[in-house]
Parts: C-alpha cells; structure tokens; sequence
C-alpha cells in the first residue's frame, strides 16, 4: 500500500488539506465544508452507481435521513445533541430507510428501478413536508452546535465553529470514508458488484446471488449518503424537506457524471466543482437552473466520463496510466 | 456421471427434443452434432437448467436434477459457456476469472482488503490463464481481445468455477477460422489436465473429429447414431442426412 | 357526498390519465423516461392560461377549444425540438445519459417557462365559472369537471383507435413491443420516434391545459402531476396503456378519498397501495 504511488498522492492531499483553514477566508472555507460532505455523498452514490450500475434519482432520500437525524436529536433529545452519538445514529437511521427501500427496488432493474427509488424519496418528502408539527414542515429545523466529545461551543458563533475543529473532524470522516470505499471496491465484495454492472447474467451464473448484493450495495451507499447528510446539516444550520426531493438527487447524480462515474476520484472532483458551479450560476443569474442544465446536457454529451474522466483519458494516452 | 433418460421438450406441436437418451461418462469430451433445429441447443438447455423438461429425467452423479433450478446445478458442478460471449466487459482478463473463484470459493462478501491481496485466490487465476495460454492478456479487458481469445475467456470463466461437466455451446462459432484449432487446442488442453467431462455442440466436423472422445448426432429430436469419431463419419444414414452424401 | 368524492376520483383519475398515457407512449416506443415530462404539462398549463387571459375572460366555449389545442400544440412542438437534438443524441447511449439528458432539460425547461411567462401566477378560471354547476343526486356538481372527463374520454378512445386500429398506430405498437424486429420489418425507426415522442409530450401539454382553469398556472406546477404519473407507471406496469387507466383510476380515486377522510394520509396512503401491489407483482398491474 505504501508503495502504491496512488497512495503517496492521497497521503500529500491530505496534508496539504489540513492547511486550507489558514489559505481560506470563512466564506470559501463554509464552500469548501459543503463541498467535502458531497464528497462523501458522491463517493457512496457512485459505489452504488459506477460499480453496481445502478441509477437511483432518490438518493436525495438517505441525505435527508441523516440530516433530519440531527434536526430531530436537536429538537427533541438535546442531552443527546453530540456528534459521536449523531454521526452513528445518521448512519445507523439511513441503514434502516436503505434497507427497507432498497429491498423494494433491487427487486427491479433499470428503469423501473430509476422510478421507484424515485418514488420513495418523494415519499419521504411528503411525510417530512405534511408532518409540520414533527417535521417543521416548509421552515424545516433549525441545527445548533453540537457538543463533541463533551467539548460545548454554545455561544460560539456559526463560522468560528466550523472553521475550527469542526473542519478537522469533518476532514478525518473524509478521510476515513475515503480509506473504506477505496477498501471496499478494490475488494472482492467490489469485484463481485463490478462483475453484476458489467453482465447481470453472467454473474448469477457464477453464484453471486445478484439481488442481494445489489442491496448490499444500496445499503452501503445510503448510508455513506447519509453521513454526508448530517456532516452537511451543521455547515448548513438548517435542514429542510427538499433535501428529499427528486430534483436534489438529481443534482447528486448531477455531481457524479460531472466528476465521471468511471474513476475513483471521479465523485469528489465533481462534488466540488458542482458546488461552486451552483454558487457561480446562483450568484450571476435567477435564471441558475437553466445554466445547471444546459451546462449538463453540454457535459453529458461531450464529456461523457466526466472531468475527473476526461483527465484519465488524457493521462492514458500521454502514456502514464492511471487505473481504476 | 450424467444420465439423461427419456428427456423430452415441446415447443407447441413440435418436439424439440424427443426421448433422448445420453450418458456421459467421467472425463470424456463428447460433440453433439446435427443440422439447425435438431435440439441441441435445447437439449443443453435442459441439462443447465434454464428449460424444464416436459418428460424424462437427468441424473448427475446419481442425483436427480431434473427440476432444481440453475444456481443449484452450478453448485453441484455444471458449467457452461455460451454462444454469445458473456464476459465482463468492463473487468479485466484476470478479475473475469477471478471474481468466479472468489465467488466458488464463498469470498466475495469480504469487502475490506483488495482483491489483489489474496495472493493464492490469484495465483490461481493466473495458472487457469496460463493453462489457457491467455497468460500475457491477463490485464486486458475484453475490449482489447480477439474474438478467440474472448471465446477462451469465456470458457476460462466456466472452468474456475470447478465444473466437474462442462457444456460448450459452439465454442468456436464467430471465430477465425485459422484461429479455431488454437482456440480449441487452449481449451481442451485445459479440459484434460483437470479430467472434466465435456459436452459440445459444434458444426465444425474438422473440431469434431479432431478433439472428440464420442460423437452423438441429433436430427429432429431424437439421436440418431453415437459412437466414435471415425465410426459416425462411415455411417450412411449420417452421411445422408447431415452431408447430403447419398451411396 | 360520496357522488361527489366518486366524481373527483373520476377527475383527478382523468387528468392523471393523460399524463401518465404520453408518458407511457414514450416509455413503450422509445424506452425512454421523460423527466421532462411534468415541463411539457406545465408548458402546456401556461400556454392555455395565457391563451384564456389574452383572449378575455368572456370565453366563449370555442375558444376554450382553442387555449386547449395551444396548450397541446405548444407542448408537442418542444417535444419536437427536444426529440431532434437530446434524444437523438441518446439512442446509443445507456439508461443513465437518458435520464441525465432528460434531467437536464427539466431544469432548462423550468427557468424557460419562468423566462417567457415570469414568475407570477396565471389565473384563468373563466372557463370554469362558465360552464356553471350542474346538479347530480342532490349534489351540486361544476360542469367543467364534467368537461374534463368527457375531453379525457375522447382522447383516450382516440388513442386506443389510434394504436390499435390505423397503420401508424399499429407501427408504434410493433416497435414497442419489438424494437428489433420492428427495423427488421422496415419500419422508419426515427420518424415514428419522433411523432411517438411529439404525441407523449402534446398529452402531456392537453392535461396541463385542461387543468388551469381550476388551478393557476404557477412555476413547478408539473412537479406533483409528474410524480403521480411515475405511481402510475409503477402500479400499472411499464408501457401498458390498460395500466395507465386502472393505475390512474386507482391514484385518482386513492386521491379523492383520501383527501375527503384525511388529507395528511394521501400521499402514505397511496406509497403503501403501491408498495402493496409492487409486493405481490413486481412489474406492476399490467406489466411485462
């Protein structure tokens, strides 16, 4: 592992990540922060999508588990209002939600498996939008500071918070997401999802019982979603219903192709562009969402790996190569 | 090992198979020839599971499969490799016959170590490639291979996974002919290093005589004649029938 | 009062019909999934809005013909010019670019409709007032509603005549249930595409057309009857035009109850109907 030059890239990353703190101003380094939880979300959604090969427009549906976890803990069990309680019960919340609704979809494949995902989510929508008195309906929660490790930032303003310890925790459960999804594909669980996105038939035919690990996967991936969720819910402050709707996965699969489903690297990358693209758009137009989409139609159909793709290639043929 | 008594398949008015009687025995290489619509296709079919039998019954090593389903067969040691190449398209060479392995071996719900650290999950990759002459194209994807190549790959994939009878569906179909003898010198080379019985369907008579231990020849669902090599190619009714040789 | 829930049911089922009907037509011939779908119903809800309120609000029943057919027409004509350039681009890719091309022109059709019509909302409830009410079993019941059901009738046998009886309609047919064999046969792939693609989209344009007057045509107004479509879809089974009517009959009347007993269980109510159907058969009512 340590001779893996792959490895020593990550490792001078990261270093280099840790100093950013110091080369931002808050605003940027609150961009960034945002940017990093999509990372997370990216990586998750794409095990499910560029190595199982399947395309959920409902992932949108774990992001607001895990952000809603926080908002209900902040609401109605504030002695429990710490992040190494809410970081498992994020994760262990959207594990129950995935499961439940990826049992229903795996059963199908494609498009009928595009749609009902979809479905689901709006499901989630709905309840989180009607049940205003639990919910908070269209206001949604409001997300205080948490407690970490008995450490209290009450009175701590938002921005200080965040650019201080919060970012080198949300740094590390970067990191460490990383490590395991990196774990986790280049395993033989990994190789077995790969061998289901690349021939269904071919797989059941060798013994993977392909419905189960497709909700293996599902599982895995909702979970990573919904850590990011949370992770993103103290940047943010505030968690509302739309974090379920269907156009909001849509801007998480949005991030995917934009990064390239085909790499690694590929989601982080997007995530991060997309970021400061929405806030680009946001910021220069009212008219963002037909910047975002013309900007997507342009990049599916010219740059259909994505950029983090687009560089691979570009890698390859000037004779270094650069594998999955 | 495998007995096929009285099998037979309708289709509607039409008997695609026709109370078949076959046996295989351990380590034999047997090619099943006949003209289009025979049932040979069909009657692999119901040996692998994906038809059910209207009559008859199939034992394999002495038990009654007739009914169990695909996975259960695949289990119990039948492999078969396909007329359209079913390879994993975007994996390399050596993951394609890799992930079956890991799969035959019960280890694909280890998810946190590489797949490259289970040195003799992949040592053992390597040596079936090797066998299968496919040593230096290890690291490609199907992509980057011939079509025999792929067609060996294909064959390759069904072989990790221990089969102890193999079905070969036209195993040199879409294939050069220059490279057929290769290919079929890579995969029987393989086949009777290991023992496994083989069942192959083929047109190429050339492929047939040259690599068969027992020829069965099908018309119309039902057997026509089974014997030897040499001894199928004397008989007139054969000859009639698939040559159109007459005399 | 029950008459009066069974109508609504009847109604909202109507409009949901349509939709999910182009929706499934493109599905079926085309194997594509429109995202974009719900644009084209709101397209067609402000074109017909617009129409209604240039025209003047003393609208004359012909005219209310006429903000129809706008809505419909609009609506075909940039499923036309979508068809050309996106999907085009399509065919030769997967399922995933499908749904993201489609998305994309979701978000572009949305801040298209804002950029034409703005961002206030089209009242145009004239139609409704004047067809008046209607009195049924004691209960006072408004025509248009009537309207809409008996417009979705007529376009609904129209289509069924149409795929089961004209040439054209019988060519649609083949590919949807062919593709392959249909080239094999000859047929003009890419023409019947488009016209299966323009067709989907100008139904969808009619049921946002039929429903401004009741409702004012508001930016994101085809986000719900989108989602309804998909539970269509879903319940109904892919490319089933039986499965539209039954999976619409069912959400409309699900709708209309639900609504009456208690508005909160609507959605639940209806997710766990669906899910219940899914359960016991995985590909829907009708489906393949």
């Amino acid at each position: 592992m340590v001779k893996n030059p792959r490895w020593v890239a990550y490792g001078l990353i990261f270093i280099f990540l840790l100093f950013i703190p110091r080369l931002l101003s808050i605003h940027n380094l609150m961009l960034f922060e945002y940017g990093l939880t999509f990372a997370i979300v990216g990586l998750g959604f794409n095990l499910l999508l560029g190595y199982t090969g399947l395309l959920s427009f409902g992932h949108g549906a774990y992001f607001a588990v895990g952000a809603y976890t926080v908002g209900m803990v902040a609401k109605y069990l504030p002695e429990a209002y710490s992040l190494e309680i809410l970081v498992p019960a994020a994760l262990f919340f959207s594990l129950i939600i995935a499961l439940i609704f990826g049992f229903l979809c795996v059963r199908h494949t494609k498009i009928f498996f595009s749609i009902l995902a979809l479905s689901l989510s709006m499901l989630i929508f709905a309840l989180l939008f009607k049940l205003y008195h639990i919910t908070g309906g269209s206001d949604g929660l409001r997300v205080p500071l948490p407690t970490m490790f008995g450490i209290s930032f009450k009175g701590m303003r938002r921005p200080l918070f965040l650019s201080g310890t919060y970012y080198y925790f949300l740094l590390m459960i970067f990191a460490i997401s990383c490590v395991v999804m990196r774990g986790i594909v280049s395993s033989p669980f990994g190789k077995a999802l790969q061998a289901i996105r690349d021939n269904e038939v071919r797989a059941e035919l060798i013994g993977i019982r392909v419905r189960r690990y497709r909700l293996y996967a599902f599982i895995i991936s909702g979970m990573f979603v919904g850590l990011g969720g949370a992770l993103w819910s103290f940047v943010n402050g505030h968690v509302t219903a739309d974090l379920s709707h269907w156009v909001f996965s849509g801007e998480i699969v949005y991030m995917t192709l934009l990064g390239g489903f085909g790499i690694f690297e590929g989601p982080i990358v997007g995530a991060i562009i997309f970021t400061y693209l929405k806030l680009y758009a946001m910021g220069n137009t009212q008219y963002w969402m037909f910047v975002i989409g013309a900007t997507l139609i342009v990049l599916v159909l010219l740059l259909p790996n994505g950029v983090a793709g687009a560089f691979a290639s570009l890698f390859a043929k000037m004779g270094r190569k650069k594998s999955v | 090992m495998l007995i096929v008594k009285n099998l037979t398949k309708h289709f509607g008015g039409f008997n695609a198979v026709d109370d078949v009687n076959l046996e295989i025995k351990e380590g034999e290489i047997i090619s099943i020839i006949g003209t289009n619509g025979a049932g040979k296709t069909t009657l692999v079919n119901m040996i692998s599971g994906y038809l059910k039998p209207d009559k008859g019954t199939i034992l394999f090593f002495d038990k009654d499969i007739t009914h169990a389903s695909p996975y259960i067969r695949i289990k119990l040691g039948i492999g078969r490799s396909f007329q359209l190449i079913q390879l994993f398209e975007n994996s390399t060479a050596l993951d394609n016959v890799r992930t079956a392995l890991f799969s035959k071996y019960g280890m694909i719900r280890r998810g946190l170590m590489p797949a490259d650290r289970y040195t003799s999950v992949t040592e053992e990759a390597v040596k079936i490639l090797k066998n299968f002459n496919m040593l230096d194209k290890k690291d490609l994807t199907p992509k980057a291979l011939s079509e025999g190549d792929m067609k060996i790959l294909d064959v390759a994939i069904a072989f990790a996974l221990k089969s102890k009878l193999l079905l070969l569906d036209e195993p040199t179909s879409g294939v050069a002919t220059q490279d057929k003898f290769k290919v079929m010198d890579s995969i029987v080379s393989a086949i009777r290093k290991e023992g496994i019985s083989t069942l192959i369907i083929e047109h190429d008579m050339d492929i047939v005589l040259g690599y068969s231990d027992r020829v069965v020849v099908m018309h119309e669902g039902k057997v026509m004649a089974e014997g030897k090599p040499a001894e199928i190619m004397e008989n007139r009714e054969v000859k009639a029938t698939l040559f159109g040789i007459v005399g | 009062m029950w008459v009066v829930y069974t109508l609504n049911g009847l109604y909202f089922a109507a409009l949901l019909f349509l939709t999910s009907l182009g929706l499934n037509i493109i599905l079926g011939v085309m194997g594509i999934l429109n995202l974009a779908h719900g644009s084209l119903y709101a397209i067609g809800a402000f074109m017909a809005a617009w129409t209604i309120i240039s025209l003047g609000m003393k609208v004359p029943t012909f005219l209310l013909f006429v903000s129809l057919l706008s809505g419909f027409i609009l609506a075909g004509i940039v499923g036309f010019f979508m068809e050309k350039s996106l999907i085009r681009a399509m065919y030769k890719r997967t399922l995933e670019y499908q749904l993201l091309l489609t998305f994309g022109a979701l978000l572009l059709l949305e801040d298209a409709i804002k950029m034409v019509w703005g961002g206030q909302a089209y009242y145009a409830s004239a139609p409704f007032d004047l067809l008046g009410k209607v009195e049924i079993f004691g209960n006072v019941y408004p025509i248009y509603f009537l309207f809409v059901m008996a417009v979705t009738f007529f376009a609904g046998l129209f289509i069924w005549f149409f795929m089961g009886r004209t040439k054209l309609g019988i060519m649609l047919k083949a590919i949807s249930l062919d593709r392959e064999m249909a080239t094999g046969l000859g047929l003009d792939i890419g023409r019947l595409s488009t016209f299966a693609f323009v067709l989907g989209s100008g139904l969808a344009g009619l049921a946002g057309a039929l429903v401004v007057p009741t409702t004012p045509a508001l930016l994101g107004i085809g986000m719900e009857p989108l989602i309804l479509a998909f539970i269509v879809v879903v319940v109904g089974g892919l490319g089933s035009l039986k499965g539209a009517l039954v999976g619409a009959l069912l959400v409309g009347f699900t709708r209309s109850f639900g609504i009456a007993i208690l508005p909160e269980i609507e959605l639940p109510l209806l997710f766990l109907i669906a899910g219940i159907i899914l359960v016991v058969k995985p590909e829907g009512l009708f489906g393949r």
